[in-house]
């Protein structure tokens, strides 16, 4: 059972997940494999985030890139929905918007597999309080 | 990997957009291309940076470097001076205006981002259904803190002390309430958690609960610490599946890790949520209907006091809060009351989220420090009106608000001075009205709403909204006369001051503010019978402008109640006894001849 009983097995918890996990305020890794969150909300899912969603998770597995897929909330750009954030080993986060199945292939292309930036990258336009 | 060495992202958004990105997007390509630059340097669009004021916007990559006002002159420059020479062009880099210093990169213009996420801050960012990704982002330790390290009382006073504010809708000291219901005796007590939503227009609740529900759950949990409650109740509307789902999920889960049930973090505290659902009535989104309704009873609100930190849920004390509140609260336990005093204006403190609608170029979910401007939030987040039309008006408030105008544009977005301007915070709608839009019309749907929406008990909000609406419809077919804007404004002032509860008091808000700022379009209705936006049908007239007719008889063929009449080659007439406005004949007509009257 893995039960949390005292702070210090919640912060143990805390430092297993961040060792593997990326988050966007943690710029630096170590080597970790290409990470894509995939905005999935009630709205990202109306503009077809799921397809994109499956359709990534198939490619990726169909050219052999080493990546991790996972949902994320609302990440407040509706208007460019479907969205989704890239990050790639020692790079930072990208956002990318109007990701419909073939901006996915050519992020996958282009930018996953090869590090050039495709055009629709989303500039994060708030502060973050955790910097 | 490729070998770009630098990546020149280039604003697209609209704004920019409008100031020529596109040209600039151009000849960086063409000068990088000159200079045999094209396997060394790339440029790429970008989306809106929300500096659109300072736009077009460009970020250059590795460095960081943000050049502000670029022009497509200025792109020789870029590619000589940054890409080969490496050198900053110091004309183009961000000066503020306050104090003439030279912003040279990214991490400098952070602090002119006009966003800042704490009520969103994992919305994004980790993934809803992993607990073990909330617990990274600091999940739970703010239960651990409070539960380990501090009394309820000195949890308590770290909200208080904080200055948090309910976020749905009436604005009420978060930490008061909670001493409230600490206060109150009582065997059983409860946490009521209002997911219920209501607001047309507003989504952020249901966006926390999807993106973020650990938050919630953990804010219930200190909540129930901290006035002496053992359960939890989430009253969400069965209209939400994807944040019930996630919400569920996240319970469970807590339950496993041991954040829900019994002898939390060893402590002894023992705490548990259960999920209620509501049909989606607007009026179940007030505390005492919400409580009645969970009861089993009629969504039907009763007079306060005794308010439900007193008397509620089962006649126990119960302590009433909405989501976006409620998310707020780790950070604060986290990071101090200081810190997030520090943020908004005197009076309220911390952000708000809001749902940016309507003619904006970026709508989407935004949160914001208490104080900004409308006009920031419109014209630099939201980029600006759609299409380079003419900003008109905003309902900020929803159908409790108001619709403010132009000369609001300064107001500071915080509780006191919506109200002052004739708006209120409420749960964080914010509607962009433009050129296009009628006023009378804007007011006509909100009461409308309201209407559907009252749940009958008493006579003024009943009959007496149902009154204004008429008196509005009247006026939009052109039926109204000048004495109709004093018996609304009548009318008005009985319902606000003898309804029972704030669905009725505020429903005449929207008419009476636009009667107030938009005063003049009431009378165009009223006295010219027209509709400067051109939206009310029954005001409009599709006329034939004879010199530009040709008698093509295109329009004649397309009019489905064959109100047009004319021979080929002759002069067309519309039958305007016919005619049911449906603008068939002007989409058809190639020779501009059938104008809108
Ligand atoms: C007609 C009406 C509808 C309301 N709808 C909501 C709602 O959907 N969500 C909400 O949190 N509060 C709503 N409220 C406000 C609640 O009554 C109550 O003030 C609030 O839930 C308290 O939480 P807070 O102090 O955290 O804001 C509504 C009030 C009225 C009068
Ligand atoms: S004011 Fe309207 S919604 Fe509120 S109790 Fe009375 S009839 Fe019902
Ligand atoms: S389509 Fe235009 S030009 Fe042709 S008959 Fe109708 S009004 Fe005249
Ligand atoms: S607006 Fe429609 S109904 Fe009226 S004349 Fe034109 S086509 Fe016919
Ligand atoms: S900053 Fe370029 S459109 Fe907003």
């Amino acid at each position: 059972m893995n039960k949390l009983r005292n702070l210090a097995e919640l912060s143990n918890l805390k430092e297993r997940v961040r060792s593997k996990t990326r988050f966007t305020d943690k710029i630096k890794d170590s080597g970790q494999p290409v990470q894509i969150r995939v905005a999935m909300a009630t709205c990202s899912i109306a503009s077809g985030s799921r397809e994109t969603m499956n359709y990534i998770v198939d490619e990726l597995d169909k050219r052999n890139v080493d990546a991790t897929v996972t949902q994320t909330g609302c990440m407040g750009y509706c208007y460019a929905e479907p969205t989704i954030e890239v990050t790639l080993p020692d790079q930072e986060p990208v956002l990318f918007g109007y990701v419909d199945v073939k901006k996915a292939d050519e992020i996958i292309e282009k930018y996953i597999k090869s590090g050039i930036l495709v055009d629709g990258i989303i500039p994060v336009n708030y502060k973050r309080i955790d910097e | 990997m490729a070998d770009f060495k630098i990546h020149l992202l280039v604003c697209g958004g609209t704004k920019c957009r409008s100031s020529l990105s596109t040209i600039l997007t151009e000849q960086l390509r063409t000068e990088i291309k000159n200079q045999g630059l094209d396997d060394y340097a790339q440029v790429v669009t970008t989306g809106c940076f929300g500096f659109c004021e300072k736009g077009p916007v460009i970020k250059i990559i590795p460095d960081h470097t943000i050049y502000t006002k670029v022009k497509p002159d200025d792109a020789e420059e870029i590619v000589t001076e940054h890409i080969v020479k490496v050198r900053k062009v110091n004309r183009l880099l961000y000066k503020d205006p306050k104090t003439d210093k030279i912003i040279t990169d990214a991490r400098g213009m952070e602090i002119y981002k006009k966003q800042i996420r704490i009520a969103l801050r994992n919305c994004g960012m980790i993934d809803p259904e992993s607990i073990e990704e909330y617990v990274a982002r600091d999940g739970y330790a703010a239960l651990g803190k409070a539960l380990t390290s501090m009394t309820p009382e000195e949890t308590i006073q770290v909200i208080k002390l904080s200055g948090l504010r309910g976020r749905g809708g009436a604005g009420f000291l978060t930490g008061l309430k909670w001493e409230l219901t600490r206060q109150t005796h009582g065997d059983e007590k409860y946490v009521v958690c209002n997911a219920d939503e209501g607001d047309p227009g507003a989504f952020m609740d249901r966006s926390i609960l999807e993106g973020d529900p650990h938050s919630v759950i953990e804010a219930m949990a200190i909540n129930g610490y901290c006035t002496g409650a053992s359960q939890g109740l989430v009253y969400i509307r069965a209209e939400y599946p994807l944040a019930i789902e996630r919400l569920k999920k996240a319970i469970q889960q807590a339950r496993e890790y041991g954040m829900l049930g019994e002898d939390i973090f060893s402590t002894g505290f023992n705490f548990d949520i259960s999920i209620r659902y509501g049909a989606g009535a607007f009026v179940c989104g007030e505390e005492t209907a919400l409580i009645h309704s969970m009861e089993g009873g009629r969504g039907e609100p009763t007079m306060k006091p005794p308010f439900p930190s007193v008397k509620g849920y089962l006649g126990k004390p119960t302590n009433v809060n909405n989501v976006e509140t409620l998310a707020n609260v780790p950070v604060i336990i986290n990071k101090g009351h200081e810190w997030f005093s520090s943020i908004g204006t005197e009076r309220s403190k911390g952000t708000k989220v809001f749902a940016l609608a309507g003619k904006v170029n970026n709508v989407g979910l935004i949160e914001v420090p208490m104080g900004i401007t409308l006009r920031e939030v419109i014209f630099e987040i939201g980029g600006g009106i759609k299409n380079d039309k003419k900003f008109k008006g905003i309902q900020i408030g929803g159908p409790s608000g108001g619709c403010l105008t132009e000369k609001h544009l300064d107001v500071p977005i915080d509780y006191d001075s919506l109200v002052d301007a004739g708006a209120m915070m409420g749960s964080g709608g914010m509607i962009i009205m433009d050129e296009d839009d009628c006023m009378v019309d804007v007011a006509k749907y909100f009461l409308d709403f309201t209407v559907d929406e009252s749940c009958g008990k008493c006579t003024p909000c009943r009959i007496g909204n149902k009154r204004l609406h008429e008196l509005l419809v009247n006026i939009t077919k052109g039926n109204g006369t000048e004495e109709d804007i004093e018996r609304l404004i009548n009318l008005a002032s009985v319902i606000k001051d003898t309804s029972l509860c704030m669905l009725g008091q505020s429903a005449p808000n929207p008419v009476l503010s636009t009667l107030e700022n938009f005063r003049e379009e009431y009378h165009t209705h009223i006295h010219d019978k027209k509709c400067p936006a051109g939206v009310c049908k029954d005001l409009m007239k599709y006329e034939i402008v004879p010199e530009n007719c040709v008698g093509c008889t295109a329009c004649a063929r397309a009019c489905p109640v064959g109100a047009i009449t004319g021979e080929r080659k002759e002069i067309h007439i519309i039958d305007q006894s016919l005619c049911i406005k449906c603008g068939a004949c002007m989409d058809r007509c190639k020779f501009n001849a059938v104008i809108i009257n």
